[in-house]
Protein backbone atom coordinates (compact mmCIF):
# COMPACT_ATOMS: atom_id res chain seq x y z
CA UNK A 1 0.00 0.00 0.00
CA UNK A 2 1.31 3.17 -0.76
CA UNK A 3 1.96 6.03 2.21
CA UNK A 4 -0.80 8.72 2.58
CA UNK A 5 1.61 11.17 3.37
CA UNK A 6 5.02 11.49 1.12
CA UNK A 7 8.06 13.45 1.92
CA UNK A 8 10.53 14.18 -1.22
CA UNK A 9 13.35 15.30 -0.92
CA UNK A 10 15.90 15.61 -3.68
CA UNK A 11 19.21 15.61 -2.91
CA UNK A 12 20.87 18.46 -3.40
CA UNK A 13 17.88 20.47 -3.75
CA UNK A 14 16.83 23.63 -1.69
CA UNK A 15 13.39 22.75 -1.52
CA UNK A 16 10.81 19.61 -0.09
CA UNK A 17 7.56 18.26 -1.05
CA UNK A 18 5.17 16.77 1.06
CA UNK A 19 2.09 15.62 -0.30
CA UNK A 20 -0.95 13.90 0.64
CA UNK A 21 -4.46 12.40 -0.19
CA UNK A 22 -7.30 13.39 2.08
CA UNK A 23 -10.70 11.40 2.08
CA UNK A 24 -12.20 14.70 2.31
CA UNK A 25 -14.04 16.95 0.11
CA UNK A 26 -11.69 19.82 -0.78
CA UNK A 27 -14.06 22.44 1.03
CA UNK A 28 -13.37 20.80 4.30
CA UNK A 29 -9.53 19.97 3.78
CA UNK A 30 -9.32 24.12 2.91
CA UNK A 31 -11.50 24.34 6.24
CA UNK A 32 -8.71 22.46 8.31
CA UNK A 33 -6.69 25.16 7.19
CA UNK A 34 -8.43 28.05 7.21
CA UNK A 35 -10.24 28.03 11.27
CA UNK A 36 -7.62 28.57 14.23
CA UNK A 37 -9.69 26.41 16.16
CA UNK A 38 -9.16 23.69 14.02
CA UNK A 39 -5.78 24.52 12.93
CA UNK A 40 -4.98 24.41 16.87
CA UNK A 41 -6.57 21.26 17.14
CA UNK A 42 -4.50 19.03 14.48
CA UNK A 43 -1.01 21.04 15.00
CA UNK A 44 -1.38 20.59 18.64
CA UNK A 45 0.03 24.39 18.99
CA UNK A 46 -1.81 27.74 20.27
CA UNK A 47 -3.19 29.97 17.19
CA UNK A 48 -2.44 33.36 18.34
CA UNK A 49 -3.03 35.03 14.60
CA UNK A 50 -4.64 33.73 11.95
CA UNK A 51 -5.27 36.61 9.25
CA UNK A 52 -6.35 35.10 6.04
CA UNK A 53 -6.15 37.63 3.45
CA UNK A 54 -3.04 38.85 1.45
CA UNK A 55 -0.40 40.70 2.93
CA UNK A 56 -2.30 39.05 5.98
CA UNK A 57 0.07 37.63 9.06
CA UNK A 58 -0.06 34.29 11.33
CA UNK A 59 1.68 33.11 14.51
CA UNK A 60 1.61 29.88 15.97
CA UNK A 61 2.63 29.32 19.62
CA UNK A 62 3.51 26.09 21.50
CA UNK A 63 3.95 25.80 25.19
CA UNK A 64 4.96 23.17 27.67
CA UNK A 65 4.28 23.78 31.28
CA UNK A 66 4.04 27.09 31.14
CA UNK A 67 6.79 27.67 29.02
CA UNK A 68 6.67 28.77 25.45
CA UNK A 69 8.60 25.58 23.76
CA UNK A 70 8.01 26.63 19.94
CA UNK A 71 6.62 29.85 18.40
CA UNK A 72 6.70 30.21 14.40
CA UNK A 73 5.31 33.12 12.66
CA UNK A 74 4.99 34.49 9.57
CA UNK A 75 3.13 36.53 6.26
CA UNK A 76 0.43 35.54 4.30
CA UNK A 77 1.48 36.16 0.33
CA UNK A 78 -1.76 34.35 -1.64
CA UNK A 79 -4.78 33.42 -0.19
CA UNK A 80 -7.15 31.91 -2.75
CA UNK A 81 -9.75 29.48 -1.26
CA UNK A 82 -10.20 26.17 -1.67
CA UNK A 83 -7.24 26.69 -3.97
CA UNK A 84 -4.04 28.02 -2.29
CA UNK A 85 -2.05 29.22 0.27
CA UNK A 86 1.26 30.69 -0.21
CA UNK A 87 3.30 32.09 3.22
CA UNK A 88 6.47 32.31 4.76
CA UNK A 89 7.63 30.48 7.73
CA UNK A 90 9.81 31.70 10.34
CA UNK A 91 10.80 29.37 13.10
CA UNK A 92 11.96 32.22 16.41
CA UNK A 93 14.61 31.42 18.78
CA UNK A 94 16.54 29.31 16.16
CA UNK A 95 19.24 29.79 13.34
CA UNK A 96 16.61 28.93 10.70
CA UNK A 97 16.56 31.36 7.79
CA UNK A 98 13.16 32.63 6.61
CA UNK A 99 10.94 29.68 4.53
CA UNK A 100 8.70 30.40 1.63
CA UNK A 101 5.76 27.58 1.64
CA UNK A 102 3.73 26.57 -1.14
CA UNK A 103 0.06 25.07 -0.32
CA UNK A 104 -1.69 23.71 -3.27
CA UNK A 105 -4.99 22.37 -2.61
CA UNK A 106 -6.71 20.60 -5.39
CA UNK A 107 -10.34 17.86 -5.50
CA UNK A 108 -9.82 14.49 -6.39
CA UNK A 109 -13.27 13.28 -6.15
CA UNK A 110 -16.32 14.90 -4.57
CA UNK A 111 -15.01 13.05 -1.58
CA UNK A 112 -11.45 12.93 -1.94
CA UNK A 113 -8.64 16.08 -2.23
CA UNK A 114 -5.15 16.13 -2.08
CA UNK A 115 -2.95 19.02 -0.53
CA UNK A 116 0.93 19.21 -2.22
CA UNK A 117 3.59 21.70 -0.12
CA UNK A 118 6.25 22.91 -1.39
CA UNK A 119 8.91 24.59 1.21
CA UNK A 120 11.66 26.58 -0.48
CA UNK A 121 14.85 27.09 1.97
CA UNK A 122 17.73 29.29 2.35
CA UNK A 123 20.13 26.96 1.51
CA UNK A 124 20.41 22.79 1.14
CA UNK A 125 21.87 22.63 4.34
CA UNK A 126 18.83 24.29 6.32
CA UNK A 127 16.53 22.26 4.60
CA UNK A 128 18.91 18.72 5.80
CA UNK A 129 18.67 20.18 8.89
CA UNK A 130 15.08 20.75 9.44
CA UNK A 131 14.40 17.16 8.13
CA UNK A 132 16.90 16.04 10.98
CA UNK A 133 14.84 17.56 13.89
CA UNK A 134 12.00 15.44 13.93
CA UNK A 135 14.36 12.48 14.61
CA UNK A 136 15.78 14.21 17.99
CA UNK A 137 12.58 15.12 18.79
CA UNK A 138 11.08 11.83 18.34
CA UNK A 139 14.15 10.39 20.35
CA UNK A 140 13.44 12.54 23.42
CA UNK A 141 9.59 12.45 23.35
CA UNK A 142 9.94 8.86 23.66
CA UNK A 143 11.81 9.28 26.82
CA UNK A 144 9.88 11.59 28.20
CA UNK A 145 6.41 8.78 27.46
CA UNK A 146 9.09 6.30 29.40
CA UNK A 147 9.46 8.48 32.04
CA UNK A 148 5.74 9.37 32.88
CA UNK A 149 5.19 5.70 32.32
CA UNK A 150 7.63 4.82 35.03
CA UNK A 151 6.39 7.35 37.18
CA UNK A 152 3.11 5.51 37.71
CA UNK A 153 3.05 3.67 40.96
CA UNK A 154 0.94 0.60 40.02
CA UNK A 155 4.37 -0.25 37.98
CA UNK B 1 37.91 2.21 25.08
CA UNK B 2 36.64 4.19 21.93
CA UNK B 3 35.10 0.46 20.38
CA UNK B 4 32.41 0.65 22.95
CA UNK B 5 31.35 3.85 21.66
CA UNK B 6 28.73 3.23 19.55
CA UNK B 7 25.43 5.27 18.47
CA UNK B 8 23.05 3.25 19.99
CA UNK B 9 24.85 3.83 23.77
CA UNK B 10 25.44 7.55 22.76
CA UNK B 11 21.61 7.85 22.38
CA UNK B 12 20.66 5.62 25.11
CA UNK B 13 20.91 8.40 27.59
CA UNK B 14 18.91 11.92 27.93
CA UNK B 15 21.16 14.15 28.55
CA UNK B 16 22.49 12.97 25.20
CA UNK B 17 19.49 13.04 23.44
CA UNK B 18 18.45 16.50 24.73
CA UNK B 19 22.34 17.72 23.51
CA UNK B 20 21.07 16.02 19.98
CA UNK B 21 17.90 18.03 20.05
CA UNK B 22 20.02 21.19 20.80
CA UNK B 23 22.63 20.98 18.09
CA UNK B 24 19.76 20.24 15.73
CA UNK B 25 18.27 23.52 15.88
CA UNK B 26 21.76 25.26 15.74
CA UNK B 27 25.79 24.39 15.78
CA UNK B 28 27.25 26.02 19.03
CA UNK B 29 29.97 25.36 20.92
CA UNK B 30 30.28 23.12 24.25
CA UNK B 31 29.56 25.90 26.17
CA UNK B 32 27.03 27.06 25.06
CA UNK B 33 25.48 23.69 25.19
CA UNK B 34 26.28 23.69 28.86
CA UNK B 35 24.59 26.51 29.24
CA UNK B 36 21.29 25.22 28.76
CA UNK B 37 21.57 22.38 31.32
CA UNK B 38 21.63 22.38 34.97
CA UNK B 39 24.53 19.47 35.31
CA UNK B 40 27.88 20.55 35.89
CA UNK B 41 30.08 21.79 33.10
CA UNK B 42 32.64 18.83 33.25
CA UNK B 43 29.64 16.59 33.05
CA UNK B 44 28.17 18.15 29.93
CA UNK B 45 31.62 17.98 28.54
CA UNK B 46 31.44 14.73 28.64
CA UNK B 47 28.51 13.95 27.19
CA UNK B 48 29.84 16.21 24.11
CA UNK B 49 32.60 13.80 24.27
CA UNK B 50 30.95 10.83 23.82
CA UNK B 51 29.06 12.22 20.77
CA UNK B 52 31.84 13.29 19.34
CA UNK B 53 33.96 9.86 20.01
CA UNK B 54 31.05 8.19 18.21
CA UNK B 55 30.43 10.38 15.16
CA UNK B 56 27.03 12.23 16.47
CA UNK B 57 28.66 15.51 16.82
CA UNK B 58 31.31 17.02 14.63
CA UNK B 59 33.80 19.46 16.09
CA UNK B 60 34.97 22.51 13.71
CA UNK B 61 37.44 24.82 14.81
CA UNK B 62 36.25 28.07 14.37
CA UNK B 63 39.00 30.60 15.34
CA UNK B 64 39.36 30.27 18.75
CA UNK B 65 36.08 28.49 19.47
CA UNK B 66 35.45 24.84 18.52
CA UNK B 67 32.40 24.60 16.95
CA UNK B 68 29.74 21.03 17.37
CA UNK B 69 27.62 20.50 14.29
CA UNK B 70 25.13 17.48 13.90
CA UNK B 71 26.47 14.98 11.98
CA UNK B 72 24.02 13.63 9.74
CA UNK B 73 25.21 11.08 7.28
CA UNK B 74 26.40 9.71 11.21
CA UNK B 75 22.83 10.04 12.30
CA UNK B 76 21.20 7.37 9.27
CA UNK B 77 23.06 4.75 10.77
CA UNK B 78 20.24 4.80 13.52
CA UNK B 79 17.21 5.74 10.99
CA UNK B 80 16.58 7.25 7.69
CA UNK B 81 15.87 10.98 8.18
CA UNK B 82 12.67 11.75 6.14
CA UNK B 83 11.18 9.14 8.06
CA UNK B 84 10.62 10.63 11.50
CA UNK B 85 10.12 13.75 9.39
CA UNK B 86 7.21 12.13 7.43
CA UNK B 87 5.70 10.77 10.16
CA UNK B 88 5.21 13.72 12.09
CA UNK B 89 3.35 15.33 9.09
CA UNK B 90 1.47 11.73 8.90
CA UNK B 91 0.34 12.04 12.52
CA UNK B 92 -1.05 15.81 11.55
CA UNK B 93 -2.73 15.27 8.49
CA UNK B 94 -4.57 11.85 10.39
CA UNK B 95 -5.25 14.15 13.04
CA UNK B 96 -6.92 16.54 10.40
CA UNK B 97 -8.06 14.31 8.48
CA UNK B 98 -10.26 12.46 11.76
CA UNK B 99 -11.12 15.88 12.87
CA UNK B 100 -12.94 17.22 9.39
CA UNK B 101 -14.83 13.76 8.87
CA UNK B 102 -16.50 14.71 12.12
CA UNK B 103 -17.08 18.09 11.33
CA UNK B 104 -18.60 17.10 8.04
CA UNK B 105 -21.41 15.15 10.07
CA UNK B 106 -21.80 17.68 12.97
Amino acid sequence: MELKTQVQAEEGKQELFITREFNLPLALLFKAYEDPDIVAQWMGTNVIKLENTKHGSWQFETSYDGNVVFSASGVILEFIPDQKITRTFKMENTDFPVQLEFLDFEALSDDTSKLTMQIIFKTVAFRDQLLQMPFAQGLSMAHDRLQEILKQPSL
Amino acid sequence: MNLRRDVFQAIADPTRRAILVLVATQSMTAGAIASNFDSARPTVSKHIQILTECELLQPQQNGREIIYHLNGSKMKEIADFIEPFRKMWDDRFNKLEALMKNYKTK
